[in-house]
Parts: C-alpha cells; structure tokens; sequence
C-alpha cells in the first residue's frame, strides 16, 4: 500500500512519524510504502515567531531540518506537488515526477495574505513570516511610544496570537520603562474580545485592568498609511502611530489552482478527515475547511486521529476513531504567565486563571516542540 | 450566477460562527446567499447584528433540532 502525505509541516510531520511506528514491521517488510513530499527542506516552529517579534527568541532557534525529524522508512523529497490527479490516484510534483498513492494526505497548510488589505502590508507590523518578525522586533526597539494599534483579518491562524501580543506588548513596554508613553488599542471583528466566549470574559476585564483600550466588531477594510488611520469594514477609524497587524490567511495557492477548495482550503469532513466526495483522500491541519482553530495543536490532534485510522485500515481494513474537534491552545498572558483553553466540537474551553507555571510549560515547550513534531509528545 | 453557500459551524467554539461568517463573505460575490449553520443560539443576534452594521443583507434567522440557520446575502 502506497501513502502519500503532501505537506512537511506539524500535521503532515506528526502524522508520519506516527504511521512510521505504528507500521514498523509493514515498512520494514515493503507490505507499505510512505513518503513526504514538502515544499522545504526545513521545518520552521512557527509559534516562536510571537516570541522573534519580541526579541525572546532568535531565528535560529525557529528551524530543523525537515530530514532529521523524521522516523526511519520515510521516503522523504523536497518537491512540491503542482497537480493533484485524485481520479489518477496520483499526483505531480514541481521536477515532473508522478507520485502514485492508496492514500494521500494532504496538509499543506496556510499563508498570510496582508495584500488581501490595501494599505496593510506596507504600513503595518506583524510577526506570521520570519523577516516580517524581525522588522517588527527592530520597530519596536526604536518605537519611544505613541498609540499602538492591534487589527487582523480573517480567518487568521493561531486565534490566540492577537490576545498574545497584546499582553506581552504591555510588559515589553514596561519593561522599556515607556508604558506610560504608550496607548495599546485592541481591535477585534466579533462583538467580545475573543471568539471563545470564557476566553473574552476573562481578557476583557485584564485589558482595563492594565489600561488597555479596545473596540470589537472592528474588521478591517483599509489602511491609510500618509494619514495613519485603520478604517473599519463597520465605518468606524482607529489612528495609529504602530500599527501591528495579524493577517488573514489562505490555503496554498495550489489548492486553488487545482480547485480543491474555494480560498484553498478542502471541504473536509469533521470526524473522519476525508476530503469531501473521496474515499481515500484525507485533509488535516490549516488546509481543512472546518469550523475549528487553525493553530498548530489542531494539526497535531487530527494528526493522531488519522495516524491511528490509517494505521487501522492497513492491519484491519477500516478506521477506529473519529476526530473529536480537540484542540489545545497556550494563551500567553504577559512575559512571565500563561493559561490555556482546551475544547473539542462539544466542550467549551473553561480557561483558569493565568499563572507562571503554565508559562514556563509554554516556554519548555517551545523546546519541546521537536519531540512533539517527532510524534513522541 | 450567484450561488448558496452553507457553512457549517456547528460545534465551533473557535474560531466561532460569526467569524466563519466574516471569513467565507470575504471569498463570495457581491449577491451571493450564505447560509450559516450554528450550535450557538447567540449566533441569532450577533450575526444579524453585524450584518446590519456592515451592510449585507439579512435573508432569514431559524431553528430547527437546536440548529439556528442564519442566510445572509452578500451586498457589498
């Protein structure tokens, strides 16, 4: 049986390391056949780039080599797919070659897409590539204070990442001995301050605790770099002297290219992680079309999800579990505390309040990071 | 041609309906017809609420077996 996972990021990396243990003795006896085809021959911790942003991490710190990561058996090649023949049960890769599968997974993941925005890109500051992180580090060392204005687009990956900033913005200017030269303003594009309702009601009341203003049902329609000014789909203008911004994302242009799913992300199917209309084409990570967060624990609960079902149907001829919608996020709180929110399709997250010990856990785990890609955590 | 799109955010605590709503509007044409499927009964209020600040077009709020199906029109 040949698999085929397209896409070296942490779902695509978890998934098959995972299927790399579970079907040892089938690599081993060439019964399976598993390979990765990847756009890159690193593999970058995206979550570190908040911490870039910030100057609390260096770039070098971001990457691996995708090879070294990955389980014996896995046939590995730095060649991107540009043509997804499903009916062929094949795919194309950018140097022409054909990739045969049983299986195919996709996981190709997403990008940021600032120039959806006119204005965005050039006149803000955000941390979602790593040049982009490093110019806003460098912005931020020589800001001497002003207004500074946190805006996104949606959808955006890691739903945490603008509360992140937020907090740890505040101790950042602190720290510099300038926060009393600073206004922090908040905007968000629902009517609380985050999406997950506990999440809101706990931060709204930390934001005027430690004098930071905010504006909800704010999405972003254009900015106006000479007059400095964020206006509002809803009408409304924030003015800014920083403007940092979390982009919207897409799926992979070659999703689209391929018309595999509007905006590149694949209708998927919520617990069995099948593309919609294919039976042995699944999507996990970014790259799916469901209604949960686009954050790197996401992929990593889909991951074992389906390492567990694919493993199953080659010793038992079918799946063994449904994806449950399970996601884990940390939610930095300032430099030195953290909480986290945990939920799946059925169970809102009751998020506690923030302490140092869940931070350090978030910080051994920016380390531990590697052992999770390497499908052990 | 304008077309139906359903969003199926039942079940989503995060990134939430009404932000699944703001994302697929963004990928529709100006007339098309989305209809949003939500667990979240606070989805009947705050969607018609910010498709009224923004400027669509409320087609329809209903529920039916604990599902609330919100369509909305793309007018701008």
């Amino acid at each position: 049986m040949k698999i085929l996972i397209v896409g070296g990021g942490m779902a695509g990396t978890i998934l098959a390391n995972n299927l790399a243990r579970r079907l040892h003795g089938e690599l081993r006896s060439g019964k399976v056949k598993l390979t990765m085809l990847s756009a890159s021959e690193r593999h970058m911790y995206q979550p570190g780039l908040l911490y870039l942003a910030l100057g609390r991490m260096t770039p070098d710190e971001l990457y691996r080599d995708q090879a070294s990561l990955l389980e014996p058996g896995i046939a590995f090649f730095v060649d991107p797919v540009e043509e997804f023949q499903l009916d062929q049960n094949r795919v194309k890769t950018k140097s022409g070659t054909v990739f045969d599968f049983d299986i195919l997974v996709i996981a190709t993941g997403s990008r940021p897409v600032p120039e959806l925005i006119p204005g965005l890109a050039e006149n803000s500051e955000t941390f979602y590539t790593e040049e982009t992180a490093v110019k806003m580090f460098r912005k931020l060392q020589a800001f001497a204070g002003g207004r500074v204005v946190i805006a996104m687009g949606v959808p955006h990956k890691c739903p945490m990442a603008p509360l992140e900033i937020t907090f740890m913005l505040h101790d950042y200017f602190k720290d510099r001995g300038i926060r009393d030269k600073v206004q922090l303003h908040y905007t968000y594009p629902i009517g609380r301050v985050h999406s997950l309702e506990n999440v809101a009601k706990w931060a709204a009341p930390e934001f005027e605790r430690l004098g930071i203003t905010y504006e909800t049902l704010f999405n972003v329609k254009e900015v106006d770099g000479a007059a400095k000014v964020v206006k509002s789909e809803e009408g409304s203008e924030a003015p800014y002297d920083l403007l940092i911004s979390i982009p919207a994302h897409r799926g992979m242009e070659v999703i689209e290219k391929n018309k595999l799913g509007a905006g590149g992300w694949i209708p998927t199917h919520r617990h069995q992680l099948t593309m919609e209309g294919r039976k042995n084409v699944y999507v996990i990570g970014d790259t799916t079309n469901l209604p949960i967060s686009k954050a790197g624990s996401t992929a990593h609960f889909e991951a074992e999800a389906l390492g567990e079902n694919i493993a199953a149907i080659v010793k038992l001829g079918s799946p063994v579990r449904d994806y449950d919608g399970k996601v884990f996020c940390f939610i930095e709180a300032g430099k030195d505390r953290a909480t986290y929110a945990m939920f799946d399709y059925q169970n809102p997250p009751d998020p506690k309040a923030p302490t140092k010990a869940v931070h350090w856990f978030k910080t051994a785990y920016n380390k531990l990071y590697w052992v999770s890609a390497r499908g052990l955590l | 041609m304008s077309e139906k799109k359903v969003i199926d955010a039942r079940g989503s605590f995060c990134p939430g309906p009404l932000m699944e709503l703001i994302g697929w509007i963004k990928l529709a044409n100006v007339g098309d017809e989305l209809e949003l499927l939500s667990t979240d009964k606070g989805s009947a209020a705050d969607v018609p609420e910010w498709v009224h600040k923004v400027g669509h077009e409320l087609v329809g709020v209903r529920e039916e077996a604990g599902v609330w199906h919100v369509t909305v029109r793309k007018a701008k």
